[in-house]
């Protein structure tokens, strides 16, 4: 299974974990912490009532970005072996759009690679998010992309190591 | 010389179409493709200050020059995750 993917497929978060697992065990100190983040199409916004979700990608660049955050993440915590799965298309209030895996030798490692390749999915990566609510629809302006940002890099970092 | 130019999300509701080919002048630059397509496109106009691009599905500067063939993508603020 591929480490980092995305598509419109449901988003397979025990085949991820487990081959993460069998890659982080087959490494020095093997895995002794297995950390996942999903995230959840919720049901409001603001205070409005969501019906569902439509997510849009440039995917060749997604994959890109997602490799890109792989390599930063070995760099800060070189024990952990990482893995990141979006997905595009329409979702369903309470369906996964992205899960995040990270094995490493030891909790702590886990924990911050796991919670910094989200802030910087939510920064860097080509990927729209359109809601549709009861009474219209709108599309959410999150980050300015800029993957070179070093000012990011370090918000994404003191937020994985709180 | 010919490109193709990508829009997505706001931007692609703006242009009405999300991939299509266009002339720009020999020694172009990524920004003065997206000043031709603002002035095609007015709607485009509130994004000037917050579109990232990528040239060949590798993130890009404005600045960055642009070459025959190349495909130019503009990109509206994220919002994954």
């Amino acid at each position: 299974m591929m480490r980092l993917s995305i598509g419109p497929e449901p988003l397979p978060l025990d085949a991820l974990a487990r081959e993460v697992e069998r890659e982080a065990q087959a490494r020095g100190e093997g895995c002794g912490a297995l950390c996942s983040f999903v995230g959840v199409v919720r049901a409001t916004h603001q205070g409005r009532a969501v019906r569902y979700l439509e997510y849009e990608a440039f995917e060749p660049l997604a994959l890109n970005v997602f490799s890109q955050i792989e390599h930063e993440v070995a760099r800060e915590w070189p024990a952990t072996v990482l893995a990141i799965h979006h997905r595009v298309g329409r979702l369903e209030v309470g369906e996964a759009s992205v899960v995040i895996v990270a094995a490493a030798p030891h909790r702590a490692e886990a924990f911050q690679a796991c919670r910094y390749a989200i802030e910087r999915v939510k920064q860097v990566a080509p990927v729209w998010k359109h809601e549709f609510f009861e009474d219209g629809d709108a599309w959410v302006e999150g980050a300015l992309a800029d993957p070179d940002d070093d000012l990011a890099r370090q918000e994404a970092r003191r937020r994985a190591c709180a | 010389m010919r490109v193709t130019i990508r829009v997505f999300a706001q931007l692609r509701d703006a242009v009405q179409h999300g991939v299509f080919d266009a002339d720009v002048p020999p020694g172009a630059s990524v920004a003065d493709v997206w000043r031709n397509l603002a002035r095609t496109y007015p709607a485009l106009a509130p994004f000037a200050g917050s579109v990232s691009c990528a040239v060949n599905a590798s993130f890009a500067r404005m600045t960055s020059s642009v070459h025959e063939g190349d495909d130019i993508a503009f990109l509206p603020p994220v919002s994954g995750g």
